[in-house]
């Protein structure tokens, strides 16, 4: 900072502090700031009052707007963790993770990006769900990612060492994730929207606006494993076999593609058959996820 | 102001912001639009679903990048990676010109994201210009700052808001995206004579006008581009392009949009100004 922006510094670190404050439960700004001081003294110290509003009123507005555009933003993006927790506790949980962690980015995309880190922090704003709630961030977290995460150009067989494979290391592709679950949110979530768009379609007839809006029944625990990926910019969820998930994992993680095998699979049988039935598998499964562009470099390690 | 160095001398007539609930018209229908004005920041990700739409745009219509988020006004250095994809985005973009808004908006790394006034000082105008200069050094493209509707003044500062954008902008030697709606929005909420700050504003720096609508509060205006212009805005509007001559002209529509044909109406409607401006400024060269 140069010395001749220091009086600037100082003013828009006290508005942004107001600002950045939480509202009440009534959507007002508080009466007082965090160090107990009256808000309107600050305000008044800060602003000008209008004809119409004092300087309190005219720093609410600003105070709100924070509020709402980045209380929006992650409605947007997190609308299955809405759906688990409900509106009201929903909301409680963005402001406590907002005072934590505040947007670091000049974009909104950004904003949930930690919201998986805060609820393994402070499980309690999702308690019972915590594990549920946890995973749902990740997975939809996953899916800002997918939208319009970097992408790299894929490699095809030519691009693929001649030798052995077993040393070989493959990249995979930065908006894909490799997610081991505990729930089937891709199921969860897929209810969601039909259910959003049943309600959207009923919505236009007078008798169906009467009705309250059907919840989804949560999800019963059940290991699920998922890649979320893009393929023709468009965002898909694909589920894994374990022993699939275990080698992708094993491979984003840097392994090789042989130590990725034992990873998914344990030792190699010693019985031609089950080698056989294995290596087709494997084969099966890296040429779709050729063909879906995920891998986007390869090395020899 | 017509074609300037700070509109990349174009004359591009009236365009439309660019927006997701638009695309497949457009896409579809082709319609016949002089330009696009984009959210730089919609599409800085560098891949995925808005590029491919994007390219496709620029495929058939001239597109100039608006931004929303560079905060020429804040103490906080100049995120240099934020710079750099701004820059592969207008390469691939090819914009004539590029805006951003003459306001704050982040403090020690922390983001508020939304555009906040600054206090019109001298210490402000030289902190704002100086970073638009290093911006534009970056970028190699001329730069248009945008006057924005604010909803409060702050007591330390030393000049009119147009006295601030004057200095701001000659201390930096840029352009001015005026923002027609934002005069009136803030005229009202502070109680100034929008006229005047239209007659105070150096002219010859204008690249660009927006033209949008705006919510009526009880006891404020509040910015919300959600309504069609209304008619003091058009006022403005018409005073605007009488005074500064024949000037870029976008419509922003960014909430409750309506359908591309009547987004389109509402943003031609500019056309009966912008024509008559034309008239008088062929009148004058005449006389």
């Amino acid at each position: 900072m140069t010395s001749d922006a220091h009086t600037l510094y100082q003013l828009q670190r006290r508005m942004a502090d107001a600002i950045m404050r939480p509202l009440t439960a009534g959507q007002r700004i508080h009466r007082r700031s965090a160090d107990g001081r009256p808000m309107q003294d600050l305000a008044a110290e800060l602003i000008k009052p209008s004809k119409r509003l004092t300087s309190l009123e005219r720093l609410e507005i600003y105070n709100r707007q924070y509020w709402f555009r980045v209380v929006d933003s992650l409605y947007e993006d997190f609308p299955g963790m809405r759906a688990i927790l409900g509106q009201k506790r929903f909301d409680a949980l963005i402001t406590a993770y907002l005072l934590r962690y505040p947007s670091r980015s000049f974009t909104l995309n950004d904003l949930g990006g930690n919201l998986e880190r805060f609820l393994n922090e402070e499980p309690h704003w999702a308690s019972p769900l915590e594990l549920m709630a946890a995973d749902m961030a990740r997975f939809e977290w996953a899916q800002v990612v997918a939208f319009d995460g970097e992408e790299r150009p894929p490699i095809t067989a030519e691009h693929l060492p001649k030798s052995d494979a077993t040393g070989l290391t493959l990249q995979l592709q930065p908006y894909l994730s490799v997610l081991e679950l505990g729930f089937p949110l891709d199921d969860f979530v897929i209810g969601l929207k039909r259910l959003a768009a049943e309600h959207t379609e009923a919505g236009i007839t007078a008798r169906h606006r009467r009705r309250r809006r059907p919840r989804i029944r949560l999800p019963e625990p059940q290991p699920t494993f998922l890649v979320v990926h893009r393929f023709r910019n468009s965002v898909y969820y694909k589920r894994l076999e374990p022993e699939a998930f275990r080698l992708l994992a094993a491979l984003s993680g840097g392994q090789t593609v042989g130590e990725a095998l034992t990873a998914a699979f344990g030792p190699l049988p010693e019985r031609e058959g089950p080698r056989d039935k294995r290596a087709a598998c494997v084969a099966d499964w890296f040429a779709t996820w050729a063909q879906l562009n995920w891998f986007c470099g390869c090395g020899i390690k | 102001m017509p074609p300037n160095q700070f509109n990349g001398f174009t004359d591009l007539g009236i365009g439309i912001g660019l927006r997701v609930p638009h695309y497949n018209y457009i896409l579809a229908k082709k319609p016949a639009i002089d330009w696009f004005e984009i959210i730089s920041e919609n599409y800085m990700a560098g891949a995925g679903r808005p590029l491919e739409i994007l390219d496709q745009i620029l495929d058939q219509y001239t597109v100039v990048q608006h931004g929303v988020s560079l905060y020429l006004g804040s103490v906080d250095p100049i995120n240099p990676e934020q710079l750099r994809r701004l820059k592969r985005l207008a390469e691939r973009t090819k914009t004539p010109f590029l805006s951003d808004h003459l306001c704050w908006g982040s403090v020690d790394g922390t983001y508020t994201h939304d555009l906040l006034p600054l206090p019109y000082t001298f210490e402000a105008a030289r902190h704002t210009a100086a970073r638009i200069r290093a911006v534009r050094d970056f970028l190699e493209i001329p730069i248009c700052v945008e006057n924005i509707s604010s909803y409060a003044e702050f007591q330390v500062s030393e000049m009119t808001e147009w006295e601030f954008l004057s200095e701001v902008v000659e201390l930096a030697d840029c352009g001015i995206l005026l923002d027609v709606n934002n005069i009136y929005v803030s005229s009202q909420n502070h109680g100034f004579d929008p006229y005047e700050y239209l007659s105070k504003i150096p002219h010859e720096r204008v690249g660009q006008i927006h033209i949008a609508g705006h919510t009526r509060h009880e006891d404020y205006i509040l910015d919300t581009h959600d309504h069609p212009v209304p008619e003091p805005v058009w006022k403005l509007y018409a005073q605007a392009v009488s005074s500064i001559g024949p000037t870029n002209t976008l419509l922003e529509w960014d909430a409750e949009i309506p359908s591309f044909p009547r987004v389109h109406n509402e943003a031609l409607k500019a056309g009966r100004y912008l024509h008559n401006s034309e008239g008088s400024t062929c009148e004058s060269a005449t006389a």
